[in-house]
């Protein structure tokens, strides 16, 4: 059928300052751009992923919106237009890539750190140590001791225990949903951060055996390289139940995506779909959940921590407690902004709740029942900067993870057409000649940049608030004020407006 | 090895396996049990389990590589993720069996539940086999990626197998020993006849099965079987637009 859909960007190309060197059309992963004479684009191909204007050495490219391609309306958006065009054209479900750009409320933005001047004296983040240090796992009642004062020892058990020197880690994106560079280079800085990186549901590719301690293991419905080995091999296992971009949905590699490589991590023939339905067809219950919760520990000794990966929802804390009680070491809850390779545009941008009100009703729940303790909550679902992972903390979560964010720093564009395999930065991509753009040294420093200087603006902030140790600012939501929120969502927070002192 | 399992919580019996295998073992015998659950669960080496008493759920979870014998019935989500080995029961099993299985073989003399073999992959020379001997539930082989199903109804229940057989099924094989209405496939499916080399595939599967259940292998085969297969190996292929 032809298309009647216009073009959504120009590229405009300066013919005077083109050297004709053809960068920008080996660079243009889209085929947006080729070479007759001079330099010409075809304007209806281009996703605005900025790979040819970046390496064009003459700054002879522009890329802009096209200013008239849907005569502008608030209510029949450009957008709205743009899909319905393309439904009337395919009869399809219309995919999509990264996070929900539709303009919720960020309740982040909304709440604002306190500070202390007077009463606790401040801290100077430069100059006295500053503690980052997060342990993930179960942490007992109480803790009991055996020998005497010269000679004492632990004589509580722990749970095992992950140790992370920063509370970031790094988001679930499967081997397949992104490249082999890619999560080479996130592994990488995990090791050298401190911190840790997640399979996703794509199963472990051999080029990552030197860094299992630093990894999480998923295990998801389609339970793709999931073997005793893939278990043992990890810092955590972590059963994913649900994601937050598309809560209820499962994945889908489409068999185009799955080459040699990526058909051994998988285990499954090249070429064919690689389906993992959201539900785990053995979990109809929490005592289900709690069957393969032990059946991991039983594979792992008991020496690997157990997360399940929830999207957030508005039963989320209901469903938490559950998990706990089924034996989970940590819950981690994934919000409605959280990024995706690809997802129905209809659940990524119309299901599920923010992270931030699925956090506070979480921690509130698990405290309420006294069961708080006996798990880690992580947190994700568009963390975009370090201000939100200390209100993160501060609302009651152990760590944040960032998925979009770190894609971000390794070159991701968020043109949104992760699905199409093309990405033209080496991230969203198996094509061999893609993936080579991504160096995973290059990537590796990227992150590690990232974090550090999150790291140390999150020292900054806790100097602000005169304590020393992020641990001091876990759940203390009275150093959060609210601003522009009804009372519902305050009471929601757990927060006072700002104004409102002791 | 020979443990009393009476009484017995699952966790420290399955440690005590554990650690026997870690020192040496290859041969444990398991009296008494009572639904002790995850037996055998992650077990990497080639040890031999025979296990007298009906096991709990989960029997062989991510196991790779042991030949586990039950001498009576088994529960739910046996061979769950199982990725190579053998599994022998002597009886009925319950649902969700050979959940994401693998690689390696599962022979049941009797009936299977529901949803067995979900998500049953395979990859190269990998290629997971479950024989029942009796009639399914509903759910037979959703999903199946890859690997050998056979279902024998050698108890003359009918229907031989509940509904939507092969529902989201995108690779491997299913036989069925007999006719299988059409209302009861998922519409992933179609029914083929049996060629030359699927007798032959099946025979040395059959031959085995007969063994250790002492059936007749000429009476098994002198039934008519059902070949089900795919219709698509991209069942959605064509759901989603750009
Ligand atoms: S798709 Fe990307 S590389 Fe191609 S023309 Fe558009 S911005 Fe440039
Ligand atoms: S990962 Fe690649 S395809 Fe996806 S949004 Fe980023 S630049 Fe675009």
């Amino acid at each position: 059928m032809e298309s009647q859909l216009p073009a959504e960007f120009i590229v405009n190309i300066n013919h005077e300052r083109c050297r004709k060197c053809k960068r920008c059309v080996i660079n243009c992963s889209f085929s947006a751009i080729e070479f007759k004479d001079k330099v010409t684009a075809n304007n209806r191909q281009c996703v605005a992923c900025h790979r040819c204007a970046t390496f064009c050495p003459e700054n002879a490219i522009t890329i802009i919106h096209n200013p008239l391609d849907y005569k502008d309306g608030y209510n029949w958006s450009p957008e709205i237009r743009k899909n319905i065009l393309k439904q009337a054209e395919s009869g399809g479900i219309i995919l999509t890539g990264m996070g929900n750009p539709r303009p919720y409320p960020i309740y982040w933005d909304h709440m604002l750190i306190d500070a202390c001047q007077v009463t606790n004296p401040s801290i100077d983040p430069l100059r006295e140590p500053m503690e980052l240090r997060t342990y993930l796992g179960a942490k007992p009642e109480a803790l009991e001791f055996e020998g005497d004062i010269d000679n004492i020892s632990l004589k509580t058990e722990l749970a095992p225990q992950v140790k992370l020197d920063i509370p970031i880690v790094f988001a679930a994106m499967s081997y397949g949903a992104i490249s082999l560079n890619a999560h080479k280079a996130l592994a990488m800085a995990a090791k050298r951060m401190g911190t840790l990186m997640n399979t996703g549901e794509g199963g472990l590719h051999e080029d990552l055996a030197g860094y299992t301690d630093r990894i999480i293991v998923q295990v998801a419905s389609g339970r793709f390289g999931v073997t005793s080995k893939y278990l043992n091999n990890s810092a955590l296992v972590e059963i994913k139940i649900g994601q937050g971009a598309k809560p209820g949905i499962g994945g889908h590699l489409p068999g185009e995506k799955v080459g040699e490589d990526i058909s051994k991590t998988r285990m499954i023939p090249v070429g064919t779909d690689a389906l993992s339905p959201a539900p785990h067809h053995d979990i109809y219950s929490i005592e289900d959940l709690s069957q393969l919760i032990y059946a991991i520990k039983e594979t792992t000794d008991y020496k690997k921590p157990v997360s399940v990966k929830i999207a957030a929802v508005h039963n989320v804390a209901a469903i938490a407690s559950g998990i706990v009680r089924a034996g989970a070491d940590i819950v981690m809850i994934d919000g409605f902004r959280g990024g995706t390779g690809a997802a129905p545009m209809v659940i990524r941008d119309h299901v599920g709740i923010p992270i931030e009100l699925a956090l506070a009703a979480v921690d509130d729940r698990l405290r309420q029942e006294g069961i708080r303790n006996r798990a880690s909550i992580l947190v994700g679902g568009s963390i975009r900067q370090s201000a939100d992972v200390v209100k993160a903390i501060a609302l009651g979560a152990d760590a944040c993870v960032i998925g979009t964010a770190s894609l971000i720093a390794m070159g991701c564009r968020v043109c949104q057409k992760c699905y199409t395999g093309n990405c033209a930065w080496g991230i969203a991509t198996q094509k061999p000649e893609l993936v080579r753009r991504l160096n995973p040294e290059v990537g590796a420093d990227r992150l590690c940049n990232l974090l550090t200087a999150w790291g140390h603006e999150i020292q900054e902030v806790l100097g602000s608030l005169g304590i020393n140790a992020i641990e001091s600012l876990r759940g203390s939501r009275e150093r959060l004020r609210g601003v522009g929120l009804s009372q519902e969502t305050l009471d929601i927070l757990g927060i006072k407006h700002a104004g409102i002192g002791q | 090895m020979r443990i009393n399992a009476k009484g017995m919580h699952y966790r420290p019996m399955n440690k005590m396996i554990r650690d026997a295998v870690a020192s040496g073992e290859k041969e444990f015998e398991l009296d008494n049990i009572g639904g002790q659950r995850y037996i055998g669960a992650g077990l990497n080496e080639n040890v031999k389990i025979t296990i007298n008493g009906t096991p709990g759920n989960d029997l062989g979870a991510f196991m790779n590589g042991p030949k586990i014998i039950v001498n009576a019935n088994g529960q739910d989500g046996l061979a769950n993720t199982m990725n190579a080995g053998e599994i022998i029961v002597h009886g009925n099993v319950g649902d969700i069996i050979g959940y994401g299985m693998r690689g390696g073989k599962f022979y049941i003399k009797g009936d299977v539940g529901y949803r067995v073999g979900i998500h049953m992959k395979e990859y190269k020379k990998q290629v997971p086999i479950i024989i029942a001997g009796g009639t399914a539930g509903d759910f037979f082989g959703e999903y199946m990626a890859g690997g050998i199903m056979i279902l024998l109804g050698m108890n003359g229940k009918s229907p031989l197998v509940g509904d939507y057989v092969g529902t989201g099924m995108h690779g491997g094989v299913i036989y069925i020993r007999g006719k299988v209405d059409p209302y009861h496939l998922g519409k992933e499916v179609s029914c083929l006849e049996l060629s030359e080399e699927d007798t032959k595939l099946i025979s040395g599967y059959l031959k085995e099965y007969c063994e250790y259940f002492g059936f007749d292998f000429n009476e098994v085969m002198s039934a008519k079987f059902t070949k089900l297969v795919p219709l698509s190996l991209r069942p959605y292929g064509n759901m989603y637009v750009y």
